[in-house]
């Protein structure tokens, strides 16, 4: 079961405002990455997150699957998240 | 006490003398004068209002020690000078000849020594990172178009041409290779150094030495914004302990006497973090270490006072600056005193 958890180096404003403290890099989060990136600070699982997402969100699961790898691809790549 | 400060050039190639003066004004425990030295008529530092106190302008080291010295003698007897800080590279093996006459009339400095200077240089700086396991560019220097043959031998294209004081190309090939030879050794004389090109992001810390091996302070930068001329523009301060440990290793190791600025750059490929540079002075973005808690040009004035100055031993991340281009406006009258009396 995969596991995401948000590295101690990044700063995360309650706007979706993120600041890795170590390379002085910022990025945006929209709203929906917003409230996703929330899920991974409470250190859930990806079901989990994919649950509160469905409960949130009018959107079918298939879509969400691919959106959500798209998007952990990316903030692994930034190095904005931490899987295992 | 009366400080002076030198590099009052805040142009697009900004010298530190603005924020060194900015800085040690944050210090409410600084009483006396700032005089202003400027060199040309036109350094925008002269203009500031409510910066320093006095100025005046000073001949170009160039021009001769003896000159410079017999100006600054001649300030001083007007303006009871207690500290003076230099704050531009192409002073300070000048000012450092001067040390012992300044101190003569009442001047103290806080300077590192020759041997010091020449350590950091560019054509030095490889063999003492080498020698302390710190991780630098590959480089060669060269004294003729010939030599630059070589290097396909030592390391692929693109590579980094520098002068040995100043300024850098890159070139792709040899074409560009010597077109970036012939400007700088024209401009600045030999040799030329050819380093290894490396991709990545550019890193600074700002730091001051207290000249027995301990590191007073350091703070860490990340440009956000960099000009055509490689300055940054905006600037944020960084949790990296990686480039602060290089650099209190490079203070321990020279005994670093005074302010100085380390330029690093992070391979894009593999993270790592290579020491590109060494300025022996603030930098021009070292208001930044104040508005991040550590007031290191005021640390300085401490030093060079003989007090006991506790090392810091943090600072504040996600500090920002950002330079702005901001028209001053005066009158012929001003330009005419400094011009024609030297003073303001």
């Amino acid at each position: 079961m995969l596991n995401i958890s948000i590295p101690k180096n990044l700063a995360v404003s309650d706007s979706g405002f993120l600041f890795l403290t170590s390379t002085g890099e910022t990025f945006t989060l929209n709203e929906i990455g917003h409230f996703i990136f929330k899920q991974f600070q409470q250190n859930g699982t990806l079901e989990d997150v994919k649950k509160k997402v469905v409960q949130e969100y009018d959107v079918d699961p298939a879509s969400l699957e691919k959106d959500l790898d798209d998007f952990i691809g990316q903030l692994k790549a930034y190095n904005l998240v931490e899987t295992k | 006490m009366n400080i002076a400060v030198t590099g009052l050039n805040a142009t697009d190639n900004p010298g530190p003398g603005v924020p060194v003066i900015r800085s040690l004004k944050e210090a409410k425990e600084i009483n006396g004068k700032i005089i202003g030295l400027a060199y040309d008529p036109l350094e925008p530092g002269l203009y500031v209002e409510n910066l320093t106190d006095k100025c005046y302008q000073i001949p170009y080291p160039s021009s001769g020690l003896e000159n410079l010295f017999n100006r600054i003698s001649k300030i001083n007897e007007i303006e009871k000078i207690d500290l003076l800080i230099p704050t531009l590279d192409s002073e300070l093996y000048g000012f450092v000849k001067l040390q012992d006459k300044l101190r003569e009339i009442g001047i103290k400095t806080f300077l590192p020594t020759l041997e010091q200077l020449n350590i950091r240089g560019k054509d030095k700086l490889f063999d003492f990172c080498k020698e302390n396991d710190i991780k630098v560019p590959k480089n060669i220097l060269v004294t003729s178009a010939q030599e630059l043959s070589k290097i396909p031998n030592q390391f692929s294209y693109p590579v980094v041409i520098k002068g040995i004081f100043y300024e850098a190309y890159i070139a792709n090939n040899l074409d560009e290779a010597l077109s970036a030879f012939n400007k700088l050794s024209y401009k600045w004389g030999f040799p030329i150094i050819v380093q290894e090109y490396i991709k990545g992001d550019e890193f600074n810390v700002v730091a001051l030495g207290d000249g027995r091996g301990t590191t007073v302070g350091a703070v860490a930068m990340r440009k956000l914004y960099i000009t055509d001329k490689g300055k940054g523009w905006s600037g944020i301060t960084i949790d990296d302990p990686n480039i602060i440990s290089v650099s209190r290793k490079v203070i321990k190791k020279t005994k670093w006497r005074s302010g100085m600025e380390l330029e690093f750059i992070k391979d894009s490929k593999t993270n790592e973090y290579y020491l590109l540079e060494i300025n022996p002075r603030f930098p021009a973005w070292v208001y930044l270490a104040p508005a991040a808690g550590q007031n290191l040009p005021y640390a300085l004035v401490k030093l060079a006072n003989g007090e006991h100055v506790q090392p810091f031993d943090s600072f504040e991340i996600g500090k920002i600056f950002v330079r702005c281009a901001w028209d001053l406006i005066t009158d012929i009258k001003f330009l005419e005193k400094i011009t024609v009396k030297g003073e303001n």
